[in-house]
C-alpha cells in the first residue's frame, strides 16, 4: 500500500503522502500513504496510542491547536496540499468537519448550535429550512422538532450526538471525520449513528476511527489498519488497508490477522 | 488485628474533623466580634442640650415647627450673625427656600443640639438606670434619647466638624466615583489580557515570565500601588489627571489629586486579580468546546466571542466581584494620592478632589472626641452596605448570565 498511484490523485477524497505528526521530538505517526475514497466510509483501527486520532486530526488541521504538534508530508484535498503556507486551516475544517468522540453540543438551544456553524460561513439561505434539513438527515427531526428553543445539553447523550452530526452537515462539508463517536454511547443509540453514517455515504467521505472492529465491520466500506512500528520507537504506522471485507476475511498481514482475532490490541 | 487498626483510623479521622470545627468556631467568633464592635458603636444612649430651647423659639404660643416661612427665616436673621444669613443667602435665596429648609436651618444654627455624652449600645442595654440618673445629675438640662448614628440625615448630609450634623454624603459619592472608574478601566484591560494570555498566547518563555509577574503583581502591598498612583498618576500625567488638559479645571489651582487617579491607581491595584481570576474562568470552559467551534470552521476569534466568553462570563463576574470588594476597602493608596480628609463639596467629575468611605472612617476614628468614634462605626455599616449591595447586584446579573446560556 505505500505507493500511491498516479490516478488516485485525481479520484481520491482525500490523500495522503508521506504524512509523519510529531508531538515535540516524539514522532506519533510515521510515512502514512493512504487515500481516502469519496463517498465511502473508511475506517481507521488499531490498537491504542498507535495515532488513529492524530491521522484523523490531520485531515483538517486540528492537530494544529496542540501548540507542539508539527506535520510533515502532505495531506491532498482536492488536489491542493492543505499543509501548504498559504493554506487557512479555517476554509479547510469548514470543508472537512468534525464529530468528536464525547458529544458536545454548544450550550445553546437546539436551533442554535445547528445555525451557528452556517451562519458563521455566510449561509445566506433560509436558515429555518438549513436547520429543518439537517436535523432531517441526521434523523433527529422528528425528536426534536417541538423543542428547538431548547438547550442542546438536554438531549439525551445518543441525541446530542446526533445534533453533533446534524451541526456539521449544516455547513455543507465535503468529508466528514469521525473520532470514536459511539464511544460514549449505550448500543441503541450506536445502532442509531450507524444506520445514520450509512445514510450519509450517499452524499458525503466519512471517516471514523474506532475501537471497536464490529462497528468497523459493520459500517465501513475500506479499513486501514495502523500499529505501533516495531523498532522500539512506537511510531504509529500504517499496516494495511484495503476493502472492509477483504480486511476481515483474508488480511495480508499476520499482524492484521492478530489484531482482528483479537490477539493483541 | 485489622480491626484496631480501622478504629485507630477512624479516631484520626475523627480529630482532624473537630480540628476543622474548631477552625470554622474561631472564624465565626472572630466575624462576630467585628459585627459587635460596628453594631455597639454605631447605636446607643446619647445625651443632647440644646443651645436655645426651642419651646423659647415659639411665636405667640405657636409651636416652631408650625410657624410660616417669613416668621422662620425672621427668627432665623435674628439669631445668626449677618454674615452666615448673607452666605446661606448667597448658597441659595431664601425666597427659593422651603418652609421646612428654612427650619432645619434653626434647628442647626440657632437650636444648636450637643452631643454631651454617649454611650455603646451594650452600655445602653445593661446599665440603661445608671446611664439616666447620671444625666439627670451631670447634664440637668440634657435630654437622653436612643440614637441610631446610621440614619437618613448621616447619609444626606456632608462632612461636618459638628458630629451632630456630620454625614458620610461626600464619602460615599467618592467610593462610588472612584470604584466606576477602576472597574471601567481595569475590567476591560483585565479581561482582555486574560483572553490574550490563555488563548492566543503561545507559551514560551517570554510569556511565562509575564504570567509569573501578574502572579506577583497580585500579592503586591497595596501601599506601593499608592506611591505608583502618585508618581504616575498624579505627578507625570497630573496634565490629564486634574483635567487642565481638557480645559476641564483651572490651572492655577488644579492638580492631580482627583478622582480620576484614586480611580485609577484602584484600577491599576486590582488589574492582575481581575485578569488571574478571569484567566481561571476562561481555563474552565471546556475544550470540547473550542474543538467543536474550530471543527465547523470558525476562526479563533469567534471561538472565543460566541463560546469561550459566553461561558467564562460568569466566572469573570466572580472574580471581578471579589477583586472589587477589595479595592472599595482600600485606604493606605488613597492617603498616598493624597485623598482630602475633610470634605465638604459633593464630586461633580473625575477631576473633584475627593474623599472614600474608609478614609472617612480612619479620619473619625484617628480624632480625639469619643462622639467622632460612634460616627465611624455607622459610616462603617455604610461601607458594609454599599458592599453588600455592590456584590447582590453582580450575584444577580452573574445568573442572569448564567441563564440565558
Amino acid at each position: 500500500m505505500t505507493d500511491t498511484a498516479p490516478t488516485a490523485t485525481t479520484t481520491a477524497a482525500i490523500e495522503t503522502h508521506d504524512l509523519s505528526i510529531y508531538y515535540g521530538s516524539f514522532q506519533a505517526v510515521r510515512d502514512v500513504n493512504l487515500d481516502i475514497q469519496p463517498n465511502r466510509i473508511t475506517a481507521i483501527i488499531g490498537p491504542s496510542g498507535c495515532g488513529k486520532s492524530t491521522v484523523l486530526r490531520a485531515f483538517n488541521r486540528m492537530n494544529e491547536l496542540i501548540p507542539s504538534v508539527n506535520t510533515t508530508g502532505e495531506v491532498l484535498f482536492r488536489g491542493q496540499n492543505i499543509y501548504k503556507p498559504d493554506v487557512d486551516p479555517v476554509e479547510v475544517r469548514r470543508h472537512i468537519g468534525m464529530v468528536f468522540q464525547k458529544p458536545n453540543p454548544f450550550p445553546k438551544s437546539v436551533y442554535e448550535n445547528v445555525a451557528w456553524g452556517a451562519r458563521i460561513n455566510g449561509f445566506k439561505g433560509n436558515m429555518d429550512e438549513l436547520v429543518h434539513s439537517s436535523l432531517q438527515s441526521a434523523a433527529l427531526w422528528d425528536e426534536v422538532k417541538d423543542k428547538l428553543d431548547q438547550s442542546g445539553l438536554s438531549l439525551s447523550g445518543g441525541q446530542q450526538q446526533r445534533l453533533c452530526i446534524a451541526r456539521a452537515i449544516a455547513v455543507r462539508p465535503d468529508i466528514i471525520l469521525m473520532d470514536e463517536p459511539c464511544s460514549a454511547l449505550d448500543p441503541i443509540a450506536t445502532l442509531r449513528i450507524e444506520e445514520l453514517m450509512r445514510d450519509l455515504a450517499k452524499d458525503y467521505t466519512i471517516i471514523i476511527v474506532t475501537h471497536n472492529m464490529q462497528q468497523a465491520a459493520r459500517v465501513s466500506d475500506r479499513t486501514a489498519f495502523f500499529s505501533l512500528s516495531e523498532d522500539g520507537k512506537r511510531a504509529g504506522m500504517l499496516m494495511e488497508y484495503g476493502d472492509t471485507k477483504t480486511m476481515f476475511t483474508r488480511p495480508e498481514k499476520k499482524i492484521t490477522e492478530d489484531y482482528i482475532t483479537g490477539r493483541f490490541g | 488485628m485489622a480491626a484496631s487498626n480501622l478504629q485507630g483510623r477512624h479516631r484520626l479521622g475523627r480529630v482532624w474533623l473537630v480540628v476543622f470545627q474548631v477552625a470554622l468556631v474561631v472564624g465565626i467568633i472572630a466575624l462576630c466580634a467585628l459585627l459587635f464592635n460596628i453594631l455597639n458603636g454605631s447605636f446607643g444612649f446619647v445625651a443632647v442640650e440644646d443651645t436655645v430651647s426651642p419651646e423659647s423659639l415659639a411665636v405667640n404660643s405657636v409651636p416652631l415647627e408650625e410657624l410660616d416661612k417669613d416668621t422662620l427665616v425672621q427668627i432665623l436673621q435674628a439669631h445668626i450673625s449677618a454674615g452666615l444669613y448673607a452666605r446661606y443667602e448667597f448658597d441659595k435665596p431664601f425666597a427659593e427656600r422651603s418652609a421646612g429648609e428654612v427650619y432645619d436651618l434653626i434647628l442647626e444654627r440657632v437650636v444648636e443640639p450637643r452631643f454631651v455624652a454617649q454611650w455603646s449600645l451594650y452600655e445602653t442595654l445593661t446599665n440603661g438606670d445608671a446611664i439616666r440618673q447620671q444625666v439627670a445629675q451631670e447634664f440637668p438640662n440634657a435630654r437622653l434619647e436612643f440614637r441610631s448614628w446610621l440614619n437618613s440625615h448621616f447619609l444626606r448630609a456632608p462632612q461636618s466638624s459638628y458630629p451632630e450634623i456630620a454625614g458620610v454624603r461626600t464619602a460615599v459619592l467618592g467610593s462610588l466615583w472612584t470604584i466606576s472608574i477602576a472597574v471601567l478601566f481595569a475590567f476591560p484591560v483585565g479581561v482582555a489580557a486574560a483572553v490574550y494570555l490563555q488563548e492566543y498566547a503561545p507559551d514560551n518563555l517570554i510569556n511565562r515570565i509575564i504570567q509569573t509577574n501578574i502572579n506577583n503583581l497580585a500579592g503586591v502591598p497595596s501601599i506601593i500601588y499608592g506611591i505608583l498612583g502618585l508618581a504616575i498618576f498624579v505627578r507625570v500625567l497630573g496634565q490629564f489627571t486634574s483635567g487642565i488638559a481638557f480645559g476641564a479645571s483651572d490651572p492655577a489651582t488644579a492638580n492631580g489629586r482627583t478622582i480620576l487617579s484614586a480611580g485609577l491607581t484602584l484600577g491599576v491595584l486590582v488589574l492582575p486579580l481581575i485578569i488571574i481570576n478571569a484567566q481561571e474562568a476562561i481555563k474552565a470552559v471546556p475544550n470540547s468546546l473550542r474543538q467543536a467551534s474550530f471543527g465547523l470552521g470558525a476562526t479563533r476569534w469567534e471561538t472565543v466571542w460566541y463560546h469561550v466568553l459566553p461561558n467564562a462570563i460568569s466566572g469573570i463576574m466572580t472574580g471581578t466581584i471579589l477583586s472589587i470588594s477589595r479595592a472599595i476597602g482600600e485606604t493606605a493608596p488613597l492617603i498616598v494620592i493624597g485623598a482630602s480628609t475633610f470634605i465638604q463639596v459633593d464630586p461633580e467629575g473625575p477631576f473633584s478632589k475627593f474623599t472614600t468611605l474608609p478614609i472617612q472612617i480612619y479620619q473619625w476614628t484617628a480624632r480625639p472626641q469619643s462622639v467622632f468614634r460612634n460616627l465611624a462605626g455607622g459610616a462603617s455599616l455604610v461601607l458594609l452596605g454599599l458592599l453588600l449591595t455592590m456584590n447582590a447586584t453582580a450575584i444577580i446579573l452573574r445568573n442572569r448570565y448564567r441563564r440565558s446560556l
